[in-house]
């Protein structure tokens, strides 16, 4: 089991801030990203070729990045703080 | 690099404000090792992407916040030769005029702490997982993250 968590615009937008994804491993974060709209189509406006900053385990990384069990993945837009 | 730390550092996410007389005194206290203090405070102001602002609402990713700045805070330890580093970024409902982010550096020297404390400033910016909203008179909008900002923090790649 994966827990992938959502924040600021992209949370309000897919209305949710966490999904649990049963997914084959290790799996890419673009693996993660399909199967997520497979089960949400309607999501895939929102996910499918925007910035999104994707974490792993808290820490940033990029789409090629492998996931294995038991990973907290985090999608959100570029960040704005300060 | 020279290692001149004292293990005064403090990295810090809170809903509440910050004293910066207090905190000026927790870098100066006891430190008689550095000639330089540097800090940037960053506040909330009323006009901001074309929007007249009322107040903004910040929001994080606990957890990896304090490991965000507390990564920035290390990479900035390691390119200068300084000590003591204090970081507060204040996350929820805040009103205009409001300290949102404080950031001091000390060190022997003025040239590392300017230089350290824009670093994790322009790093913060891109690196450190929050969100602002924007209360406006036009409704509430999420801010949308500058260029600048990210030209800003690429700087430091070419410099050494």
């Amino acid at each position: 089991m994966i827990s992938v968590l959502f924040f600021a615009q992209l949370r309000e937008q897919l209305k949710t801030d966490k999904v649990d994804l049963d997914i084959n491993t290790p799996c890419s974060i673009l693996d993660i990203q399909q199967s997520i709209i497979s089960t949400h189509p309607d999501w895939s406006q929102f996910i499918e070729g925007r910035t999104l900053l994707t974490a792993v385990n808290q820490t940033m990384v990029d789409t090629e990045h492998m996931v294995k069990q038991g990973d907290e993945v985090a999608f959100f837009p570029p960040v704005t703080g300060g | 690099m020279e290692n001149t730390n004292d293990s005064l550092d403090y990295v810090g996410v809170q809903l509440d404000d910050f004293d910066i007389a207090h905190e000026y005194q927790l870098i100066r206290e006891g430190n008689q090792q550095d000639g330089a203090v540097v800090f940037f405070t960053g506040l909330v102001r009323d006009f901001n992407q074309g929007n007249d602002v009322t107040g903004l609402f910040l929001e994080h990713y606990p957890g990896m916040t304090e490991k965000a700045l507390q990564d920035i805070v290390d990479q900035a330890k390691n390119r200068w030769p300084i000590n003591r580093v204090r970081v507060i970024h204040r996350i929820g409902q805040l009103h205009l005029g409001d300290q949102i982010v404080y950031v001091a550096v000390s060190g022997k020297h003025r040239e590392a702490a300017f230089d350290a404390c824009r670093f994790i400033m322009d790093f913060l910016k891109n690196r450190a997982p929050f969100w602002k909203k924007e209360t406006t008179t036009q409704g509430d909008v999420w801010v949308e993250a500058l260029e600048k900002d990210k030209t800003a923090m690429d700087k430091w790649h070419d410099k050494k």
